[in-house]
């Protein structure tokens, strides 16, 4: 039997980055793709993003104790390999890298309670794709684990998540910060004609509070920059590393296929090259039935196979665009969107949808 | 009711819904209706992203996209700040700066929104809002910023902003969602917030793709593994988890509900009739 795409990527691959836009099933198939790798003999951690209850449930994470710090292991009876999981918590990975690169408890202390530092870490847009990238890279390097998937968060550009280290060195590298760290260094006077008409500026738009975090947040980050820079630029390595293959994941609807075209294009922009196109949640075949059946039975076959054709006519621009990525197309599971059904077994319908797909 | 009275009820309307509903499609579909029924209609991109709607081009619909940085740009333009503004921007001190205060970027662009609809750029102006949770993060900008800063610019902006988003008659949200238990355990969630922390009112809710048609019956004689039957059972199934969803949804969230039919293959056109159809439906003093 021929390997399929997929079981290349999950067999060869150290990490795989699931991406696509919302609701296609990104955060289900990256769990799906989870249990099929542990029972195919792989140690495998997933990182999901804000899982629906449901899923998390399933795969044992619910409750404040799995949230974030350290994954836990779901038991699978008939796997040859492992299955961990966890759910990315951005502010407890942020704030340990803060532990991490602090010289002193006290300093990360005072890091950890700024305002400005509170606002960055929480929920604001790139602090999450980027502590996801932190996650991946950290699970990377622990022996515990030889696969590292990740389910990256639903950004608004497919490039939010590639670029969050550049982001973050760009941050450190600011001139801003360059300005506000300056003084102790070498000295206020010589600085301060710089600084202060952009200061004044800032200080008008943002409001004068929100610059005096920001400046005591700064002040504060001394001596962490170093560290801060080398991780974000091994983490940027490590998205770059052959090993690692990118998934991007569509339904057959119009505007999920339209937004992955536009994200594997911007992908490749970067020099990203995705492994597989898993066209997700789609219509069964259920063939032909014969002409002796009552009417309303042949008008639902073909109702159903006129949805099944719309979505390949969808699906077919997408491989227009990009004739040379392999991907596999994967039935609908009903169990998976009815909510009243076991859901690790649904995912386990799902893994082997997936080894069946062509 | 009227469509035309439905669609003129509000200057502005701010489309919001989880990825992967067809959003963009609905706040396209908007547009488009509100043109068929005589009213002048824009369509504002805050993403940063091109117009995804399939059939856009041929129906000569574009986009008006407005991002985080051009609205700063222009907002210090406005403040008499152009000369240093540009370099702020072009230097990325934006990033800053929008670290500095969370949610500024948002607030500059409800702001350049707000801009429009007192302008009165058009009849209806439609917003195809950003995607995800990050909806709700971008319309509880103004209010948090006018409760947290003081004095000053961002103050006046936040209070501008929020005026109207408390403002029926200037704009309202529609909340797109579709017949799955997850999409609309988000919806309920995100309606209430915004109705109880931003006060803005909540247009009927969009249930796009629902298979209301009958259920199919199976006759005794036909083989249960046959393809009819397998296509029978998934397509009653669907049908009922549809409704079990609609349902949920109508006992959980006091909101009408203006149901699009699931038509995979309908063209941007057939789509405004669906919708135009959907709003003579609505009950007329329901909202």
């Amino acid at each position: 039997m021929t390997r399929t795409a997929l079981d290349a990527t999950i067999a060869d691959s150290h990490v795989v980055v699931v991406a696509g836009s919302g609701g296609v099933g990104k955060t289900t198939l990256s769990a799906a793709l989870a249990v099929r790798a542990a029972v195919e003999g792989r140690r495998v951690a997933v990182v999901t993003i804000d899982p629906a209850k449901r899923l998390s449930d399933a795969l044992g994470l619910a409750g404040d104790s799995a949230v974030g710090n350290d994954p836990v292991r779901i038991p699978l009876d008939d796997a040859r390999g492992e299955l961990w999981a966890l759910m990315l918590d951005t502010r407890s990975t942020f704030d340990a890298l803060v532990d991490r690169y602090s010289p002193n408890a006290e300093q990360a202390q005072r890091i950890r309670s700024n305002l400005f530092y509170k606002n960055i870490s929480g929920a604001l847009s790139g602090t999450q794709e980027y502590m996801a990238a932190e996650k991946l890279y950290e699970l990377n390097g622990d022996d515990r684990f030889d696969l590292v998937i990740v389910d990256t968060p639903p950004t608004r550009q497919a490039l939010d998540f590639l670029s969050a280290p550049a982001r973050l060195r760009r941050f450190i590298d600011h001139p801003l910060y360059r300005i506000v760290i300056a003084p102790s260094s070498i000295g206020l006077r010589a600085v301060s004609a710089v600084s202060q008409p952009v200061l004044r500026t800032i200080a008008k738009v943002v409001g004068a509070q929100a610059l005096d975090d920001a400046l005591a947040f700064f002040k504060a980050f001394q001596g962490l920059d170093a560290g801060f820079r080398q991780r974000a630029h091994d983490v940027d390595r490590v998205l770059r590393e052959p090993s690692t293959a990118y998934v991007v994941v569509t339904s057959g609807q119009a505007e999920p296929v339209a937004e992955a075209t536009y994200f594997i294009g911007e992908l490749a922009s970067a020099n990203v090259v995705v492994s597989l196109i898993v066209a997700n949640r789609l219509m069964p075949h259920f063939g032909d039935g014969d002409d002796s059946l009552p009417a309303s039975l042949l008008d639902n076959l073909r109702e159903l196979a006129d949805e099944r054709r719309a979505e390949e006519s969808n699906l077919m621009a997408l491989s227009t665009a990009r004739p040379d990525t392999p991907w596999i197309r994967v039935p609908l599971v009903p169990e998976l969107v009815d909510e009243r059904l076991d859901t690790l077994a649904a995912l386990r319908l799902l893994g082997r949808a997936l080894g069946d797909a062509d | 009711m009227d469509p035309k009275l439905f669609l003129s009820a509000s200057r502005v309307f701010i489309v919001a819904g989880k990825g992967g509903v067809g959003k963009s499609t609905v706040a396209a579909t908007l547009v488009t209706a509100a043109r068929q029924v005589g009213l002048t209609s824009l369509l504002v991109e805050t993403d940063g992203k091109p117009l995804l709607v399939d059939g856009a081009g041929d129906q000569g619909l574009t986009a008006q996209t407005i991002t985080p940085a051009e609205a700063l740009a222009e907002y210090l333009d406005r403040s008499g700040l152009g000369r240093i503004s540009r370099r702020l921007v072009t230097s990325g001190i934006v990033d800053v700066v929008a670290s500095a205060s969370p949610g500024i970027d948002h607030l500059l662009v409800l702001g350049k929104v707000k801009q429009l609809e007192r302008a009165g750029a058009a009849d209806v102006i439609v917003v195809d809002g950003p995607a995800a949770g990050h909806a709700l993060t971008m319309l509880r900008t103004p209010r948090a910023l006018a409760d947290s800063v003081v004095v000053g610019p961002i103050k006046q902006q936040a209070n501008d902003v929020l005026a109207m988003l408390n403002d029926e008659a200037r704009c309202q949200v529609v909340l797109v969602t579709i017949p799955e238990p997850t999409p609309v355990n988000e919806a309920v969630e995100t309606a209430f917030s915004l109705e109880e922390d931003i006060g803005v009112r909540l247009a009927p809710i969009v249930v796009n793709r629902v298979d209301a048609n009958p259920s199919i019956h199976v006759p005794d004689g036909v083989a249960a593994d046959s393809a009819a039957a397998r296509a029978a059972r998934f397509r009653n199934d669907r049908i009922a988890g549809h409704a079990r969803c609609t349902d949920d949804l109508a006992r959980r969230l006091p909101l009408p509900q203006i149901r699009l039919p699931l038509d995979t293959s309908a063209t941007l056109d057939e789509r405004t009739q669906h919708l135009l159809r959907a709003i003579e439906d609505l009950d007329g003093d329901m909202r």
